[in-house]
């Protein structure tokens, strides 16, 4: 508790003096016993009764009295929840949350619906709805939240520091994403997700992605792109590892292409993680364009980018083109002469023999027909 | 008598117990391949299954149906193992085959193997040989009297030196890559995987449609020759489509050199479930290249 809620409490408390004698706790407990229980061992605990309910005078009552405001005590997180995305549930939007009135928890409480490693659970309550989720149209985001890497290390392995709803959109003043002041928006995704993991945010920032997207070019990726939000998969497993290409192909559509035609894609493709897809080569957060000094595609870092997989690399053997085009006269003039050869070739010989081969057919056949006596009759 | 009368006495008429005639137990039998020439094209039958198979899963890996075996073999790892495993057995025995070669022509002075009758050398007969079939094939001449080895089984020999050269080598390159690259410009390692792959389609290609049908599949063949398994023929057979051979070795009598007796049932039995297990598996790859050729 901090000063001002102690100010703002003594005020109450003289300005409430000389005004009529305010029940005190027990009083209210001869009818509203029901409530004492979660209430002792809550947060609130130590308050009595008209604290919050301060527009009650006396005894009796009358039947309808005001609704309690929060906001007394707790201004920021109310004024916060007020101007967020959730401020058309604001009828209730302290208890939505927080659960019960009278049995609020302190969040480092683990039993607290706040408590991180409860907070999934608490938010899925709606974003776990995939009828909420279809009437506000928005991802039902909670069962992918608890299949991730975040939900899992939270929820099964106990990790605090694993990254719960609130770590990423806040609490209180939660934000739209299309809001450039929200913490999911694109331009702060990496500051948001850097919080944690700082490394690699500053390896992305140095990298070709990262300083794209700081000067505001929408085409760069930032995390969340190539790692989803809510379905953030350890990138140690194969099957994430299977999904890099696809994904940086998702924009590298031509390099995609490219690379399809090589050896290291078809063996990728049976599901051979050992072979080089684009991180092996490009790196994954500080990607740099060739012509940078520290790119590990650079030519001069090449024999070493190339040597983690092979042995006894040269000079000559990085001249191997892994996104060669044989559509492309114009860079590969080699193999698109091969390749024209050897399309050439293929149907020249097929064509060749089939034709060859259909006309002995026919010719055997109509000979069998001729000397069969049984359709010699017919005929 | 006419060639053309005579074409269809070998043709096999389904006997009673599901036996076709040309294996009658009474015709005589004459030997035309020897038990090592029938092994090296068993060898070179499953190797080149094996490489076709595990190729073309490589090839396609993007199909479903690549990706499938492949899990189902226990992945990528197990297809490459048995490709290179392939690739070395059927290198060691082209190999044995290209120096016992050697070895017969210059310490044995065979001469006959590289030029002759019986050679598998292309002379002007198979020149001969193959204008006469266009003119059979257009009703306009009677087939040619072919001598030991036709014009195709020419070709289909060939094509294997042909393979092997371009194929073998390209692989032998990608494998073990960094070594080549001494020799050879790293760029041209694309060009391996190109003229690999293609060449390997063609070999593909050309075997499992070409060569099933020249040698097994056509009319007078159906469903498949034998000879290659049991190494024999029956006298009808020789005559029928070897005459120059046939009256070569009448003339010379040599002919009765190669009595044999008749192919024993097993080893008839043996051939006819290998052969048709060939060609199953050859067409089952065959239809899902050309499907997975036609989603390119």
């Amino acid at each position: 508790m901090n000063w001002s809620v102690l100010v703002v409490l003594a005020a109450a408390f003289a300005l409430n003096v000389p005004a009529a004698n305010p029940p005190k706790s027990a009083e209210c407990l001869t009818c509203h016993d029901d409530k004492s229980a979660s209430f002792h061992s809550s947060v609130h605990g130590s308050f009595s009764c008209t604290d919050c309910h301060n527009s009650i005078q006396g005894y009796p009552h009358p039947e309808k009295v005001a609704k309690v405001k929060c906001d007394t005590c707790h201004n920021d997180p109310v004024s916060g929840v007020t101007a967020s995305a959730h401020a058309s549930a604001s009828a209730q939007a302290c208890q939505g949350c927080h659960g019960d009135a009278h049995g609020i928890l302190p969040a480092s409480d683990p039993k607290s619906s706040t408590y991180p490693s409860n907070l999934p659970r608490t938010c899925g309550a709606c974003h776990g709805d995939t009828k909420f989720a279809k009437q506000h149209k928005i991802s039902e985001v909670y069962s992918m939240y608890m299949d991730s890497i975040h939900g899992f290390a939270l929820t099964k392995d106990g990790l605090l520091v694993a990254a719960s709803c609130s770590s990423c959109h806040g609490s209180h003043k939660i934000l739209s994403k299309s809001d450039p002041a929200s913490k999911t928006n694109r331009a702060n995704i990496a500051e948001t997700c850097g919080k944690c993991h700082a490394g690699p945010k500053q390896d992305y920032m140095a990298g070709i992605h990262g300083q794209g997207a700081s000067v505001g070019n929408t085409l760069a990726p930032v995390c969340t792109n190539c790692h989803t939000s809510h379905q953030i998969a350890s990138v140690r497993t194969a099957a994430w590892q299977m999904k890099t290409t696809a994904t940086c192909g998702g924009c590298h559509q031509e390099k995609l292409e490219t690379y399809r035609d090589t050896f290291h894609a078809q063996v990728s493709s049976l599901g051979y993680i050992e072979t080089a897809r684009c991180w092996d080569c490009h790196g994954f957060h500080d990607i740099r364009p060739a012509t940078d000094r520290k790119s590990s595609i650079a030519k001069a870092n090449l024999e070493v980018t190339c040597g983690k997989c092979h042995n006894g690399v040269t000079k000559s053997f990085i001249s191997y083109q892994p996104h060669a085009d044989k559509h492309n006269r114009h860079d590969y003039p080699l193999l698109w002469t091969s390749s024209i050869f050897m399309n050439m070739l293929l149907a020249s010989v097929l064509g060749f023999f089939a034709l060859h081969t259909l006309l002995w057919l026919m010719r055997s056949l109509s000979e069998r027909r001729k000397s069969s006596p049984t359709e010699g009759e017919i005929r | 008598m006419k060639y053309d009368d005579v074409t269809t006495i070998g043709r096999p008429d389904a006997a009673s117990d599901g036996v076709p005639a040309r294996h009658d137990e009474g015709a005589r039998y004459y030997q035309r391949f020897s038990v090592p020439q029938r092994f090296l094209h068993g060898f070179l039958a499953v190797t080149f299954l094996g490489l076709a198979t595990t190729g073309l899963t490589l090839r396609f890996s993007t199909e479903a149906w690549a990706t499938a075996l492949s899990r189902a073999v226990g992945g990528f790892g197990t297809v490459l193992f048995f490709h290179l495993f392939s690739a070395v057995v059927l290198t060691i025995a082209f190999l044995i085959h290209v120096g016992n070669l050697i070895y017969r022509i210059v310490a044995k002075k065979e001469y006959g193997l590289v030029w002759g009758s019986s050679s598998m050398v292309p002379n002007l007969k198979d020149i001969k040989d193959f204008i006469q079939q266009m003119k059979w094939f257009f009703w306009r001449g009677s087939k040619p009297k072919f001598d030991r080895y036709a014009y195709w089984d020419k070709v289909d020999y060939w094509a294997v030196f042909w393979g092997m050269a371009i194929i073998g080598f390209s692989g032998y390159a990608m494998w073990f890559a960094p070594f080549f690259a001494r020799f050879i410009p790293g760029s041209w390692l694309n060009i391996a995987l190109l003229i690999h792959g293609e060449e390997a389609i063609l070999a593909v290609g050309f075997i499992f449609t070409i060569h099933f049908f020249n040698t097994h599949l056509r009319p007078d063949n159906f469903p498949m020759d034998m000879v290659i398994f049991n190494g024999r023929q029956s006298e009808e057979e020789l005559k029928h489509r070897h005459p120059e051979e046939y009256k070569r070795l009448v003339e010379t009598g040599e002919l009765e050199k190669l009595r044999v007796e008749a192919p024993p049932r097993w080893l008839q039995n043996f051939g006819r479930a290998f052969g048709t297990t060939a060609i199953l598996i050859g067409f089952v790859f065959l239809s899902l290249m050309i499907v997975a050729f036609v989603k390119e």
